[in-house]
């Protein structure tokens, strides 16, 4: 089994300005921004005011008053995009046997926006410290362990094989598909469901990451707000969405004459081991990432074509990814473009590394490098190619995208042609 | 009530509820000028302990100079420079 | 390629025994550790019992550093992983840091801190929201205090599948070490015992409302009406069985086969898949279904998942075909932390020749299980299934050998 290559074969992306894979391509390659104000609630108490919010109607894809009023918003992402990306890949799963497909969904916070809720009301707005069980909707055990996410995913495309959900913080978009690769390969399942899903943008979330000062203060022009790798930048712009993928193994693909968007060829997750927030300027655990998930793709660091960063906008961060992919590729490194889409759909946790991979995916796919909104200042010690401002047609054969997470753990995934020459 | 000021015991009374102590650090030692490093607290820590004083003085900490201050007596310098004008307000 | 991975650590934190010795000692004495809910006053809920934790001592067992960024779920993890890195004589200090990684399961995260956060925010405003709320109450909080308290800078996940999840996240710590990291540290540990937990925990609707700790979590008894909730649960030391034996180290025994599989939505007519997973592991393993000497079961304790557990077990190894034990009814259902701790068990069973009983059930005769009942059965025993599930329909099986 150690010969299954793995592709993707069906994509669907549901994020903030973007709902739909074709809108979501259309707002990257324009370099639009969809940070605005916070409109879900007040945002007046909070330090930070801004998010990049999805304008989404569940009714409108299909969703039944009893699954909306059941789901919380992740899962209602996460369920929409999973039968749109079935959709895309043209795959017949109710032909397969059921027990060989599986289901991955990353998720980081799982579904805090309905604990939130819920939560005011059985505490009757915190007043509370024994809650009132009487006042608990029947699906709050479904917030409070999400994995009830899968669940609702292998039910909505008819997958009964290895199923579950995948959290590590802000790489589980990245985690859950190197995961389903894993399942792909090892020959436990023919076809993984993978994707991420998240939709914090809730008071309590709001309330953690201005406690620790990680989200942007800059509301006064919200479209602009999210500056990565700019020297103006301070914090990220919170966001939400989900982004599903059809993995499936790469000759049965194509003896099926499926639409091939790119082999996943490399994945690597490591930690930092340092910091439970905090990021090491060195780099080197996700250069030791990145390196890894090259190997298992068998390419060279000049091969990668274009790298889809991390890019979140804090300080921190986008100085210790471009370190690591200095470390990683060298000069190479600085030839290479490497742009941030969090700069347009914000950073939406566990979602994020799920869009990216679609990012990277639909780049191979038109041969455009998406920008890196709002890059008016280069930050000096940010001194690489990031693209600023507007898409850059370019062929693209390999890309690598990457993913930093609270916990310290760094991921990194590589994205190539079937075709190309193996080292 | 008599005019307050923040010392270095409301300092190491406020980084022990909310950080707790280093293993084989003395806080009690002379910690005035160590950095916080040296005696185990990094940003988060800072942060946390910054955000008890706000609510516990009623006060807004100046952010930039919390990000700064690197030794107990620089931080407490940022908490007093607030402090002042709190009680002249 | 399919390098052998075998298990050289445990570390328990259990209602009914904290450590091995005392976990093991307790469960072959059938001692339970189900009891009336201290925590918070139970009074106006409908279920009022509570497999917990009674002798914790976070303050002596970790730096004080750790304690105000971590829930209980995190603090009774961390000591699991000491105690288990402990047991398997593996010194984080001394191996290579990118060797070691952290792959654990999680159901809840820090649903305590997390209610204490949210009651800040509501009853308060949010400047009162910890700096720690960042990441003490989600999901991927205990491989993230492990990774970084004992320096190990290999593969880390998390994974949620409910009740299933701790089997998945020995299976994926085995897929990593074949991958090529030497050691991992895995397992879980769950622990939500507090009001806005136990509201949750109530609306799946499945708590046993009973007020007697030994007639109340019932698994294959004609009176079966629910479970009682736990904390706690295991954390494992895997590890490459060359790389183990390298280090001088006699493991447990192996981790050899692995399924899962999820069962179809609720109303499809379609059958439930516990013995397509419970048959993946068997052949995953290599094994046939006459060479597994014990089953450990997962117990749902309640009539339609018991039925649904005990027709699976039959499919495989026939009427009575193989003893079955189900020791978290000495514990209550911990979630992640149970099937850890039930893989736990059935090394300790492999190691001693003998397997720990079920407590406190009268079996109802439609199950045709050969259940190990209130005594444990010596018996000669070299393989070992472990079976969990997960509410939402997920189940895992996996299959232990001896070393």
């Amino acid at each position: 089994m150690s010969g299954r290559r793995v592709v993707i074969t069906g994509i669907e992306v549901i994020a903030p300005g973007g709902v739909g894979r074709e809108n979501f391509w259309n707002l990257l390659s324009n370099g639009r921004t969809a940070t605005r104000g916070i409109t879900f609630f007040d945002p007046a108490p909070f330090r930070s005011r801004v998010a990049a919010e999805a304008d989404f109607d569940p009714y409108e894809h299909g969703l039944t008053p009893q699954e909306v009023r059941r789901l919380d918003r992740a899962a209602q992402f996460a369920v929409v995009a999973s039968r749109g990306a079935v959709a895309d890949s043209g795959l017949d799963i109710p032909s397969l046997d059921p027990h060989r497909v599986g289901v991955t969904v990353g998720s980081a916070v799982g579904a805090t926006m309905g604990l939130d809720q819920e939560y005011r009301v059985v505490s009757d707005g915190g007043r509370l410290d024994t809650v009132d069980h009487t006042y608990a909707v029947p699906h709050l055990y479904d917030y409070m362990v999400p994995s009830s996410f899968a669940a609702e995913v292998a039910w909505a495309v008819g997958a009964e094989g290895p199923s579950t959900v995948v959290s590590t913080g802000c790489t589980s978009g990245i985690d859950s598909v190197g995961y389903a690769v894993e399942l792909v390969r090892e020959g436990s399942a023919d076809v993984v469901i993978a994707g991420s899903s998240d939709a914090p943008i809730s008071p309590i979330t709001m309330a953690c990451f201005d406690a620790i000062k990680a989200t942007t203060p800059r509301h006064d022009e919200p479209e602009c707000a999210s500056r990565p790798f700019d020297k103006t930048r301070n914090g990220f712009v919170l966001g939400e969405g989900t982004a599903f993928f059809v993995l499936e193994e790469l000759d049965s693909a194509r003896k099926r004459g499926a639409h091939i968007y790119a082999e996943i060829a490399g994945y690597a997750t490591r930690s930092n081991a340092y910091h439970m927030t905090g990021l090491r300027p060195d780099g080197v655990e996700m250069a030791e990432a990145i390196d890894l998930a090259l190997g298992e793709a068998r390419l060279n660091p000049q091969s990668i074509d274009y790298i889809n960063a991390h890019g979140s906008g804090t300080k921190q961060n986008d100085r210790h990814e471009t370190a690591a992919f200095k470390r990683s590729l060298g000069d190479h490194a600085y030839r290479t473009p490497v742009s941030s889409i969090k700069s347009m759909v914000g950073h939406s946790l566990g979602a994020i590394g799920s869009i990216e991979i679609a990012a990277s995916a639909l780049a191979m796919e038109y041969d455009v490098v998406p920008p890196t909104a709002n890059l008016h200042t280069p930050d000096p010690e940010c001194d690489l190619d990031y693209v600023p401002l507007v898409a850059r047609d370019q062929l693209i054969d390999a890309v690598l995208t990457v993913g930093s997470g609270f916990g310290g753990f760094q991921s990194a995934m590589v994205l190539a042609t079937p075709e190309r020459s193996l080292v | 009530m008599a005019s307050k000021s923040f010392t270095l015991d409301d300092l190491k009374r406020t980084l022990r509820e909310a950080a707790g102590v280093a293993e084989g650090v003395d806080l009690d030692g002379d910690i005035l000028d160590t950095e916080f490093e040296v005696i185990g607290y990094e940003s988060l820590a800072l942060l946390e302990a910054g955000s008890l004083i706000e609510r516990e003085y009623g006060i807004s900490l100046d952010e930039e100079a919390v990000g700064e201050a690197n030794t107990p007596r620089s931080f407490i310098e940022v908490v007093n420079a607030q402090l002042a004008p709190a009680k002249a307000a | 390629m399919t390098a052998s991975v075998v298990v050289t650590g445990l570390g328990v934190v259990s209602p009914n025994g904290m450590g091995v010795k005392d976990y093991w000692a307790a469960t072959l004495g059938g001692k339970h550790g189900i009891g009336r809910i201290t925590r918070f006053d139970p009074t106006g809920y409908p279920a009022r019992l509570a497999g917990q934790i009674e002798d914790f001592d976070a303050e002596e067992l970790l730096p004080s550093r750790l304690l105000p960024q971590t829930d209980r779920v995190t603090r009774l993890a961390l000591v699991a992983a000491d105690w288990a890195l402990a047991d398997a004589g593996a010194d984080p200090a001394h191996l290579p840091e990118f060797d070691m990684g952290v792959i654990t399961a999680s159901a809840a995260g820090g649903f305590e801190f997390g209610q204490g956060e949210l009651q800040a925010l509501w009853s308060q405003g949010s400047q009162y929201v910890s700096a720690y709320q960042s990441f003490a109450w989600f999901y991927a909080v205990n491989s993230g205090q492990i990774s970084i308290r004992n320096g190990m800078k290999g593969p880390s996940g998390v994974v949620v599948s409910e009740g299933a999840g701790g089997l998945d996240a020995v299976a994926q710590a085995r897929r990593q070490i074949r991958r090529g990291t030497p050691l991992i540290v895995t397992g879980g540990v769950d622990a939500s015992i507090c009001p806005w937990g136990w509201v949750a925990q109530l609306a799946c609707g499945r708590l046993t409302t009973s007020d007697e700790p030994d007639h109340a979590y019932l698994p294959f008894d004609r009176d079966a009406n629910g479970y009682v909730p736990g904390e706690g649960g295991a954390i494992l030391i895997a590890e490459d069985a060359d790389a183990a034996r390298a280090r001088g180290v006699r493991p447990y025994g192996e981790v050899a086969g692995y399924g899962a599989t999820i069962d179809p939505r609720p109303g499809s007519g379609r059958e439930p898949n516990l013995a397509k997973a419970i048959e993946t592991a068997l052949a995953d393993a290599d094994v046939n279904a006459a060479d597994i000497d014990v089953v450990f079961a997962d117990g749902a304790g309640d009539p339609a998942g018991d039925l649904a557990e005990a027709r699976a077990v039959s499919t495989v190894f026939g009427d009575r075909g193989v003893p079955v034990t189900v020791p978290k009814t000495m514990t209550g259902r911990l979630y992640s932390g149970g099937a850890p701790l039930d893989l736990a068990a059935a090394f300790l069973a492999l190691r001693d020749g003998v397997i720990p009983p079920t407590v406190h059930i009268d079996p109802c005769a439609d199950y045709p299980l050969d259940l190990v009942l209130g005594e444990p059965r010596p018996a000669e025993l070299r393989t070992a299934l472990v079976l969990a599930r997960g509410a939402g329909g997920f189940n895992s099986a996996m299959v232990v050998r001896a070393a």
